[in-house]
């Protein structure tokens, strides 16, 4: 099953015992588009993500992400994809080259490949300097840049960002979206989860799901006129008051 | 094969770069060795022996001598008849006793093997192998010298465990040491650096990366058994240096032994890890689920027939009472496979089991 859409969600659903996670959620992203996705906690995005990544298998209802069923592909999805998690993904004791190799590893990219792409990585970051240092001592907000980066590493045609700027200053936020622009531009899908609703006004179409299903989707500018409210902000805030 | 070259060098960093983990894993097996070491030797100077000795004769005299100079005896009593011993066993008195046939130098003199009785009193079984051991050496030092004096002595000892006739294996701490030294490499160590790669989320990258959940796992481990199986060859060494602690058996086999229990411990490290989401509760359920288990439930220290049935019964599933019965074998006693299959297929067992079921929790994970 093949389909232009770099994620497509038809009625996904995950129930753990006594409740239901996410509620037969559908929604698809074009390629190339920076797709936000919105939601209080627990609402439901880990679960759903958690599903698209194939950490988690769905209890019913089909995904396909980069072309591939997340259920019966789960090989193929993990290689078309980048994660970077709301917590951190680097280790912290190794340095930053050591990181970018043990992924590019993890990927199978050719020795080559990874020499290339990190001075590539190192210079476009402005961190040549900091190559051999330890993770844990460089800034937060370049940790994030560089966790990115490395998501990026293997040149997936997803990329998935759990809260990815979430402790990081407005300066650094503005920069890490120029990156997700930058990738977005040379093709790569992204999905991102935010708390900041200033981030959301950045995405070319949002959702923002409430007790597990999806209570609103489309572009900031088109959901804004069709609530009538003043920003996302409020959008937000009301349909998480009014619940499923 | 490169990711997963790239994890184990990654694995390696981590436990190169922690170096209060590595000082406490390469000092810790070294100072338990000389720990418990001197602890046994202080024993070994107060053990109070009762002779029996029923035709004093020059012969018994100087073996009598030969057993008060060697250190480990204190002669508390000596009598003519074994009447003596039993009240003296019961309440403590002494923890040994050295029984002279009647005519003892008399038979010797003439050629004819002598009898010579040597009880110990094996509650503690430390203090009854080491009565048997220290005795029988003298005697056969006795026998050498007298060789040499051109007089043939023969001599034949037998040795009784009071109180606890089944207990005969020497009971020395090496083995229980190596099971303990490895629990902790293998099960703490591996719960430890599995669940600190969930706090940090780093487990996540892995998880959603092309990587099978066994190459994960392999990547995780393979250091740690390398450490595990080098701590084992330093407590040997140590123990054989600095104690005279003999490897009597196959070392090959001992090894082998060391893997498949490194195997079965790396297993419950990672079962502790599947189920916890914190460091600090990973150690208290490594601590309280591997590590309080050897100590105690193994034979280490307590010997296992002298506890009370229950306790006896779950001794049965801990994988420590298993390597240490099958170590203490090859180390002290010499033993081959042929005895040992029992056991090691029990260990075997073990590992593969407890290997599955780690995978399947591992995998289970995924399935939140």
């Amino acid at each position: 099953m093949t389909t232009a859409a770099a994620i497509d969600a038809r009625d996904l659903t995950r129930r753990f015992a006594g409740f239901t996670a996410v509620d037969r959620v559908t929604f698809d992203v074009k390629n190339g588009e920076v797709f936000g996705f919105l939601g209080a906690n627990g609402a439901g995005k880990t679960t759903a993500i958690r599903m698209l990544t194939g950490l988690l298998s769905p209890s019913s209802g089909t995904a396909t992400v980069a072309g591939h069923d997340v259920l019966r592909e789960a090989e193929q999805v993990k290689r078309d994809i980048g994660y970077m998690s709301q917590r951190f993904s680097l280790y912290e004791d190794l340095t930053v080259r050591e990181n970018i190799r043990l992924y590019g590893g993890i990927y199978d990219l050719a020795d080559r490949d990874i020499r290339d792409r990190t001075a590539r990585m190192l210079a476009r970051l402005g961190l040549e300097h900091a190559a051999d240092s330890y993770v844990r001592a460089i800034p937060l907000g370049w940790r994030q840049k560089l966790a990115f980066s490395v998501a990026l590493l293997h040149q997936p045609r997803v990329v998935f960002l759990d809260e990815p700027t979430s402790g990081v200053d407005p300066i650094t936020r503005r920069q890490f979206w120029e990156l997700i622009y930058e990738a977005a531009a040379s093709g790569t899908t992204v999905l991102v989860t935010t708390h900041y609703m200033d981030e959301a006004e950045y995405c070319d179409r949002i959702s923002i799901m409430v007790g597990g299903r999806i209570a609103a989707l489309g572009a900031p500018a088109e959901l804004k006129r069709e609530f009538q409210t003043a920003s996302i902000d409020d959008l937000f805030v009301r349909l998480a008051r009014k619940g499923p | 094969m490169t990711a997963l070259a790239g994890l184990i060098r990654k694995e390696v960093y981590h436990i190169l770069r922690d170096r209060r983990t590595l000082v406490v894993i390469i000092a810790l097996p070294a100072l338990q060795v000389i720990l418990f070491g001197y602890a046994i030797r202080t024993d070994v100077d107060r053990v109070r022996i009762v002779v029996v000795d029923p035709s004093p004769d020059t012969m018994t005299l100087a073996l009598r001598a030969r057993l008060d100079a060697a250190g480990a005896f204190r002669t508390v009593a000596v009598s003519r008849t074994a009447d003596a011993i039993e009240p003296l066993f019961r309440r403590g008195g002494a923890q040994g006793a050295i029984v002279f046939e009647p005519d003892f130098a008399e038979t010797a003199g003439r050629g004819l093997p002598a009898g010579l009785l040597i009880v110990a009193d094996a509650t503690e079984p430390n203090t009854g192998s080491i009565v048997q051991a220290y005795a029988s050496a003298v005697v056969q030092g006795y026998e050498q010298d007298e060789l040499a004096r051109g007089r043939t002595i023969r001599i034949v000892p037998t040795v009784r465990m009071r109180f606890n006739p089944t207990r005969r294996s020497s009971n020395l701490f090496v083995p229980g040491l190596m099971a303990f030294v490895l629990t902790i490499v293998s099960s703490l160590m591996t719960a430890i650096s599995l669940t600190r790669e969930k706090e940090t989320g780093t487990l996540e990258a892995l998880l959603v990366s092309p990587l099978r959940p066994w190459q994960i796992i392999v990547g995780k481990v393979a250091p740690y058994v390398v450490v595990g199986f080098a701590s084992v060859v330093g407590v040997i060494v140590e123990a054989r240096l600095v104690f005279g602690v003999p490897l009597r058996g196959s070392p090959a086999l001992l090894l082998a032994e060391g893997v498949l229990f490194i195997l079965v411990s790396l297993s419950l490290g990672i079962l502790i890890s599947a189920r916890t989401s914190s460091q600090r509760v990973a150690m208290m359920g490594a601590l309280v689920g591997t590590m309080l288990p050897t100590m105690l439930l193994s034979g280490f220290i307590f010997p296992i027939e002298s506890m009370p049935a229950p306790l006896r019964a779950i001794s049965v599933v801990v994988p420590a009472r298993w390597f240490v019965l099958v170590a203490r074998s090859v180390m002290l006693k010499g033993t081959g496979l042929a005895y040992l299959w029992p056991a090691t297929l029990v260990l075997l067992a073990m590992a593969v089991v407890l290997l599955a079921a780690s995978m399947r929790a591992f995998h289970a994970r995924l399935e939140g």
